[in-house]
């Protein structure tokens, strides 16, 4: 790709751009590359900073303060903590959310892999699986939450009309305590599965056919192919795609809010919800930035798992 | 079709191997049905049933008449086109946004060697370890602060501070080759006009990419937007749809979710290809 066909020393000659200039020019060209550089920068810095750096500087100092907008915050040391701690809520909460990312790890997670599998084996009608398995996410979130709050309907609700077509007891769905954190974990892998199809279709995809040629030859049978083969060759995308899941799931906040507004009796609260409420129908800021603390060292701590893993990751050549 | 995979294509030429694998297609493709477009078809019709119909039980598959005022009652009553001209104002705004300010960001990171950069740029990777939601309060005190409430501003500007897009684009602008900006830069171009007639052509496909994610990151919002627009005629359909959802009829609350769902899923249906191919791409990279 050489687009300029002069041996170099020529273009040197040229004096209107390579001449070397006297030492203070040099530094004021210097100068003057700077000052364009963070010209260009200083735009997104500064909202890096206001939006991203300043609040997160800002949720640790509040989580120490009584904090109302519009008057002057005093510090109250670790007050909001304890407070935070010994409101019922607040275990029903981390349950629920702890809860709430392990079934989704759970369903939202052999079901899409079963699926990638089944669907790379087909040859037909490959580009319509990969749309219709995507459709959902493109659903916006408020609408899947509604929707399946309209299936959820203990009268008319379609959940119930198909348990009835094939002559299964109903099910309170979405407004009984033991069930309603189920039913929001359904509602969020209906809606959030195809990305993870997506992705675990192209790692399948670079499986190297001799792979399963070679066990197959070996006497390896179908369950053994994908266990000594398909598995372990994904399993770099699998433990990706669980530390991703495991961060988003641990933020969810559409589906109770809309769904269940973190009913019935607190069976689907979670954290995010209870910093929601916290900030916006308590009006005690220093309590949801306590939260907020608390739930950043937790999700930060397996962000930092995910970098690094994908750093060492980019660094293979493979 | 010719790689191979889990199944050898020798066992399926066989006729067991032929029969099983369309037995299998066939429950693939009625499962996905089911479990994908049945629940759209499910809305798109319910919405065109009358009140009365779509309460009753057992349900009818198929609506006795199509009742189209469904979809006008939502239109009107809920204010649909104010609901979705806020919600476009801010996509575009966002978008507009994070293009301009993010691509003049990375290029100066990735080409103009800025002092500090390294730690400019490791400042704004870090913004990746920290989960957007669990800032919100915070991030909404400092709108609320810049008096930013119930403007599109509070959409606008916390969009750039995109980590992900900032870095996706820095490490495509990293590859392009030094000399073609060299070139450019000996042909007596600026910085700006090296970033704007060879870089950014050279980019497309990021463009692209960026473009889309950033597009439908607004559109898909919802609890940013519940928290800065307290303002009803300020919300965009996500906010004004679970606001509004408590006391409407059902039907036009269906038709509503309808309408609401159209723009992305249209958006989907076109760049389907980039779409599946993005993410595809995006994820064997890390």
């Amino acid at each position: 790709m050489k687009t300029l066909e002069s041996p170099p020393h020529e273009a040197a000659a040229t004096p209107l751009v390579q001449a070397p200039p006297p030492a203070g020019d040099r530094r004021r060209r210097r100068l003057a590359d700077q000052a364009r550089a963070y010209g260009f920068l200083l735009g997104g810095l500064v909202c890096f900073a206001l939006f991203s750096w300043y609040p997160a500087i800002r949720a640790v100092v509040i989580a120490f303060q009584k904090y109302t907008p519009g008057s002057e915050p005093e510090w109250v040391g670790t007050a909001n903590f304890t407070r935070v701690w010994h409101d019922p809520e607040f275990t029903a909460a981390w349950r629920n959310t702890l809860t709430f990312t392990l079934l989704a790890l759970l369903i939202g997670f052999a079901v899409p892999f079963v699926m990638a599998l089944v669907l790379n084996e087909l040859r037909h009608a490959r580009a319509f699986f990969r749309v219709v398995v995507y459709l959902p996410v493109m659903i916006p979130p408020v609408v899947s939450a509604l929707l399946w709050k309209w299936f959820y309907d203990p009268g008319a609700g379609l959940a119930n009309e198909v348990l009835r077509f094939v002559h299964l007891p109903t099910s309170n769905w979405s407004n009984g305590a033991d069930t309603a954190l189920v039913s929001l974990v359904i509602v969020a892998t209906w809606a959030n599965m195809g990305g993870t199809v997506l992705i675990y279709l192209a790692a399948l995809q670079s499986i190297p056919g001799e792979l399963y040629e070679a066990a197959e030859l070996d006497g390896a049978n179908l369950l053994q192919r994908v266990r000594h083969v398909t598995v372990p060759q994904t399993r770099f995308v699998i433990l990706m795609l669980m530390l991703l899941q495991i961060i988003a799931t641990m933020q969810v906040f559409t589906e109770p809010f809309v769904i269940t507004g973190g009913g019935p009796e607190n069976a689907t609260v979670t954290v995010l919800y209870l910093i929601y409420k916290y900030a916006f129908l308590y009006n005690d800021f220093g309590g949801a930035c306590a939260l907020s603390v608390m739930l950043l060292v937790l999700l930060g701590t397996f962000s930092a798992v995910y970098l690094r893993l994908t750093r060492s990751a980019e660094g293979d050549p493979a | 079709m010719s790689t191979r995979t889990l199944i050898s294509p020798a066992t399926l030429a066989r006729p067991r191997g032929r029969a099983a694998y369309w037995t299998v297609f066939t429950t693939v493709v009625v499962l996905f049905a089911l479990a994908f477009l049945f629940p759209v078809y499910w809305m798109v019709t319910g919405a065109a049933k009358s009140p009365d119909e779509v309460t009753r039980t057992p349900p009818t598959l198929v609506p006795e008449h199509w009742h189209l005022d469904g979809y006008t009652d939502a239109w009107d009553l809920m204010q649909l086109p104010r609901h979705l001209w806020n919600t476009v104002v801010q996509a575009a705004g966002a978008w507009a946004f994070q293009l301009v300010l993010c691509t003049a960001a990375a290029y100066a990171l990735s080409r103009l060697k800025p002092v500090f950069g390294k730690v400019v740029l490791g400042g704004i990777l870090t913004t990746l370890m920290v989960p957007a939601q669990a800032l919100v309060v915070p991030k909404y005190l400092t709108v609320a602060d810049l008096g930013l409430l119930n403007d599109p501003l509070a959409i606008w500007l916390p969009a750039v501070a995109n980590a992900f897009n900032l870095y996706l684009l820095k490490r495509f602008f990293d590859q392009i080759p030094r000399d073609v900006l060299e070139a450019a830069e000996i042909d007596g171009a600026g910085k700006l006009r090296t970033l704007w007639s060879i870089v950014l052509p050279m980019s497309r496909p990021v463009l692209g990419v960026v473009s889309i994610f950033a597009l439908v990151a607004v559109w898909q919002d919802f609890l940013w937007p519940l928290m800065v627009f307290s303002d009803t005629d300020k919300q965009p359909i996500s906010v004004a749809l679970v606001q509004l959802s408590q006391n409407i009829q059902l039907t036009v609350l269906i038709a509503a979710m309808v309408i609401a769902s159209i723009p992305m899923v249209a958006l989907f249906l076109v760049f389907q290809r980039h779409i599946v191919a993005g993410i595809s791409a995006g994820s064997t990279k890390g």
